[in-house]
């Protein structure tokens, strides 16, 4: 089942065409990682899809009316902003609005789940703002799974993190997946994106350059053409193992 | 939050018993609050009815006004500097009082004022319509805003400059400072029913500021329409600040100090902020005028002295704090 539809979806920003007719479908069970390098559109793709920023072209998610369409997906920005020095209990409660968020049985156990998703039981009285930055992005995405929604949406959920949350992170994501859930990442770290996607878009200046599983599309001609670089690619007993290695001049 | 509500309201009850029964007219509180009640034609009854009950009313309607717009425009803003003033209609609105006092109009007509200062705010209000325009975000809204403050700012201070008239001049310094002396019932009637719309546009706020403590994007996909809740508070905020400014002056410090000093025992939520702010509000604003009247009861002490008097030196205490531990 299609969670998430996009077709020609166009964006132009100040005069500027940043996105350019691109369509693709999401379904459950798919962790789709978005790559490409900086400046392709891969924010504004995710923004407008979720229609939050004015576009031509259609999407499914941006047809909805608010409330149903933050009942169908849940967005994760990049700058992880936590304004006020709430409780992470607090914070993930937050994620049961379009739901009413009126403290009933589904409100209370849909939050006792994510908390426990994300093993944030030891921090459910502590301030979210002192946590450390690992434990924050945690707190943030257990906030987004209390929105109970098929689809999730994060924009560069893993910028900043030190390894072991990357990683932890991406896990974390992959089984949303296998549990049905559909979850669409940007990503820059294409090896990460090669072990934990299960496809991968290509997204160059506002095209979409290639779309298929991650032996697909990260191969040393599309690598050349979008990002310029080289790279060494390997299959080993513990999964693709593919490493950048020098930009071709 | 409940145990907050018990010992805001209770305090609030005790400070409205305390302001009507405090005065230079020097009679007991219980003959006080029986002339309020019971009536007669005699001028206790008359004190109490038209100097200080509606003294008592315009604290709690401003003090209310003003902590329920500070803590939208800092849940808004999502900053804890904010403060009701920032948007530039107090500043208009003061203009307007006080062009009407140099004119003479206020002399002529005794709800001149109060009518200009609202149609300074107005016209602040249309202003912003036109400079932070329906689709902008909360940076030029606050860029307006300050823009708004200093031309009203410059204007009220040209208008001094210029006076012919030195008492024009003293009165205009004075009426800046802020205060609920000599208020009547009609100075009630005028405010009260334009700070209830500003209420009924801030108070469903509550879930809205919430969701934007994760910022204005995480907000808007979980449902909030951010250019109507932009408009909310602006208009909120102006309904209150433009009122209270009209009747009692610039009463600074309330909008910004309230939160602040509540945010922590809300457990910093933007939503239940806003009651307990305005509750706050409200009991502040009634002590500080019970303050000017029994610290220095023959001076004319004026109010918005006072809370800045007060108000400043546990400003800097919070942000001396604020500045040891990391909030």
């Amino acid at each position: 089942m299609s969670l998430l539809s996009v077709k020609n979806l166009s964006v132009t920003l100040r005069g500027r065409p940043v996105l350019r007719d691109v369509s693709f479908d999401v379904g459950q069970g798919e962790l789709v990682g978005l790559i490409g390098p900086n400046g392709a559109g891969k924010s504004t793709l995710m923004r407008a899809a979720l229609g939050l920023i004015p576009s031509q072209g259609a999407s499914s998610l941006a047809a909805l009316p608010r409330v149903l369409r933050a009942r169908q997906a849940a967005w994760m920005p990049q700058s992880r902003e936590i304004a006020w020095a709430l409780s992470v209990e607090a914070l993930v409660t937050l994620g049961r609005m379009p739901h009413g968020q009126r403290g009933t049985v589904a409100d209370r156990a849909a939050v006792d789940a994510a908390i426990a998703r994300m093993d944030l039981d030891p921090f459910r009285n502590r301030t979210a703002t002192r946590l450390s930055g690992g434990e924050q992005a945690r707190a943030l995405i257990a906030r987004a799974l209390a929105q109970e929604t098929p689809l999730l949406m994060a924009d560069e959920p893993i910028a900043g993190l030190d390894p072991e949350h990357q990683i932890a992170t991406l896990d974390t994501f992959a089984g949303l997946a296998r549990d049905g859930h559909g979850v669409i990442l940007s990503l820059h770290d294409l090896g990460l994106a090669a072990r934990h996607c299960t496809r991968l878009i290509l997204l160059v200046k506002g095209g979409i350059l290639a779309d298929g599983p991650p032996a697909q599309v990260l191969t040393d001609d599309l690598m050349a053409r979008a990002f310029h670089i080289r790279a060494f690619h390997a299959d080993t007993p513990d999964g693709p193992v593919f490493q950048p290695t020098q930009v071709i001049r | 939050m409940k145990p907050l509500m018990l010992i805001l309201v209770p305090l609030i009850v005790v400070l409205c018993l305390s302001s009507l029964v405090i005065g230079p007219a020097g009679v007991g509180p219980v003959e006080s609050l029986r002339a309020l009640v019971a009536g007669d034609e005699g001028p206790l009854t008359l004190v109490m009815r038209e100097i200080r009950l509606p003294r008592m009313i315009l604290a709690v309607a401003i003090g209310a006004s003003l902590g329920l717009a500070g803590a939208a425009m800092q849940g808004y803003l999502r900053n804890p500097l904010a403060e009701p003033g920032l948007i530039g209609v107090s500043g208009s609105a003061a203009l307007g009082a006080v062009l009407s006092i140099q004119t003479g109009l206020s002399a002529a007509f005794a709800l001149a004022l109060p009518f200009s200062a609202l149609a300074g705010a107005v016209i602040a209000v249309l202003l912003l319509l036109a400079l932070a325009g329906p689709r902008g975000g909360s940076l030029t809204l606050i860029l307006a805003g300050i823009a708004i403050s200093a031309m009203a700012g410059a204007l009220t201070s040209l208008v001094l400059n210029l006076s012919p008239n030195p008492f024009a001049a003293n009165e205009i310094v004075f009426w800046m400072m802020g205060s609920l002396t000599d208020r009547s019932m009609l100075h009630v009637w005028l405010a009260l029913p334009i700070m209830v719309v500003g209420w009924a546009l801030l108070l469903p706020l509550a879930r809205p500021l919430e969701a934007l403590t994760l910022g204005e994007d995480a907000a808007a996909s979980m449902g909030i329409n951010l250019v109507r809740l932009r408009w909310q508070v602006v208009l909120g905020t102006a309904c209150v600040v433009g009122a209270g400014t009209a009747v009692a002056g610039a009463i600074g410090f309330i909008g910004l100090i309230v939160p602040h000093v509540l945010r922590p025992l809300v457990g910093a939520r933007p939503g239940p902020l806003l009651i307990t702010s305005a509750l706050g509000g409200a009991a502040m604003l009634l002590a500080a005028d019970i303050a000017v009247r029994v610290v220095l009861p023959g001076r004319d002490l004026k109010l918005g002295v006072l809370t800045a008097l007060v108000g400043a030196p546990f400003f800097l205490h919070l942000v001396w704090r604020t500045g040891r531990t990391p909030v």
